[in-house]
């Protein structure tokens, strides 16, 4: 079954509260250079960025689904392309697009072009194994496991590294099956 | 996986990029989660309140020094505030404006003290949010702002000790923030030269 297109998500950004793109930019680059100082290790900053994103994903998917008016995806693909089109939009204010599928069409890659991550951002060279944005593989990786799904998240073109986009490699592990009759608080 | 060959590299460096408007937005709420995440790691690193405000001012500060520079740059065509009522009216009205959407509530000189000025707002954005847990006292997120309004003035060339604060309103259920400056003594004593 061919996925059902969804719409983008320009109508629900065009209805929630915005602020400023730099106040955000500057507040995340305050934040890995808090990292930095504190940790020293640019692996344990990546993980720290990781870790920090998913605890944003657990929580955003909510509002996602709460304002957005998705209901469930049919298959991964179409969930591919809600992040893509509606998630990214919704929060981000970009789109990502979705390509590189796998045969099984369990992998797939979104590329970003515009990152607001990023803006008045270079890499020095104490910084080069930096995973700049890796609180964004944290927060996909974190939404999709609430709504059932096991994914790896990974980083395989970065702007910052001389790369031409963002490509984040999107791999489903397993799908969670949902138990019902769900069962009550003890 | 990242730096395999055929790299193209649009920019070599980042100041050679065109200088973004700074019109782009990105929703409220993904600001929100991410000062929320700031606000909790800051909270694993601190063992009292104070130091957990002095690690959040220092991360303000850090934003306030880049959004002097830029705002000096693209707002003020490349002109400095040099007179104290100028930069603090910059803060005020320029650097709220770009950073939160509208100018400051108010800007008020401190009765008692001649080097005190106050920003107040009803709302500030970073505590929209967040409620202080009562074991938590007099805590307050401001001390993000603070420390951009600091790193503002300091890089500016106007020292001063920036702290936020909780002011009980009448009639209202939630408190207003201000912002107490308290500039050095040689900002004043040059300011006094000045006039």
């Amino acid at each position: 079954m061919a996925p059902v297109v969804p719409r983008s998500g320009d109508a629900v950004f065009a209805n929630v509260e915005r602020v400023n793109a730099e106040l955000f930019t500057l507040t995340y680059g305050a934040i890995v250079r808090q990292l930095l100082t504190d940790l020293e290790e640019v692996e344990e900053v990546n993980k720290q960025l990781d870790q920090m994103g998913y605890n944003i994903g657990v929580r955003l998917i909510d509002e996602f689904l709460a304002k957005s008016n998705i209901s469930r995806c049919v298959d991964f693909k179409e969930t591919a392309e809600v992040i893509a089109k509606v998630g990214f939009k919704m929060f981000l204010g970009v789109t990502a697009t979705v390509t590189n599928w796998d045969v099984e069409g369990t992998t797939c890659s979104l590329v970003l072009e515009d990152n607001p991550l990023v803006e008045f951002v270079e890499l020095p060279d104490t910084c080069q194994g930096l995973y700049y944005c890796n609180i964004l593989s944290g927060v996909v990786r974190g939404a999709l496991e609430m709504v059932s799904m096991k994914t790896e998240v990974s980083w395989v073109r970065d702007m910052l590294h001389g790369d031409d986009a963002y490509e984040l490699r999107v791999k489903l592990i397993k799908q969670v099956p949902e138990e019902y009759p769900y069962k009550d608080d003890e | 996986m990242i730096g395999v060959g055929g790299k193209i590299k649009q920019y070599s460096s980042v100041l050679e990029k065109p200088l973004s408007k700074g019109r782009q937005e990105v929703s409220l709420s993904a600001f929100a989660f991410l000062f929320s995440e700031l606000v909790q790691y800051n909270q694993t690193q601190v063992d009292n309140i104070a130091e957990l405000e002095r690690r959040l001012e220092d991360a303000g500060y850090a934003v306030g020094a880049r959004v002097l520079e830029l705002f000096c740059h693209r707002e003020k065509g490349n002109r400095r505030e040099t007179r104290l009522l100028g930069i603090l009216s910059f803060v005020h009205t320029t650097v709220w404006k770009v950073l939160f959407g509208k100018v400051a509530d108010s800007l008020e000189k401190g009765t008692e003290h001649e080097d005190e000025y106050m920003i107040s707002e009803k709302e500030l954005l970073v505590n929209r949010f967040i409620s202080i847990p009562k074991d938590m006292g007099t805590f307050n997120c401001g001390a993000f702002v603070a420390g951009i309004v600091r790193g503002v003035l300091d890089n500016a060339g106007f020292p001063a000790v920036v702290t936020a604060h909780f002011v009980p309103m009448e009639g209202q259920q939630r408190p207003r923030t201000t912002i107490l400056i308290k500039f050095a003594d040689e900002v004043l004593r040059r300011e006094a030269r000045l006039v």
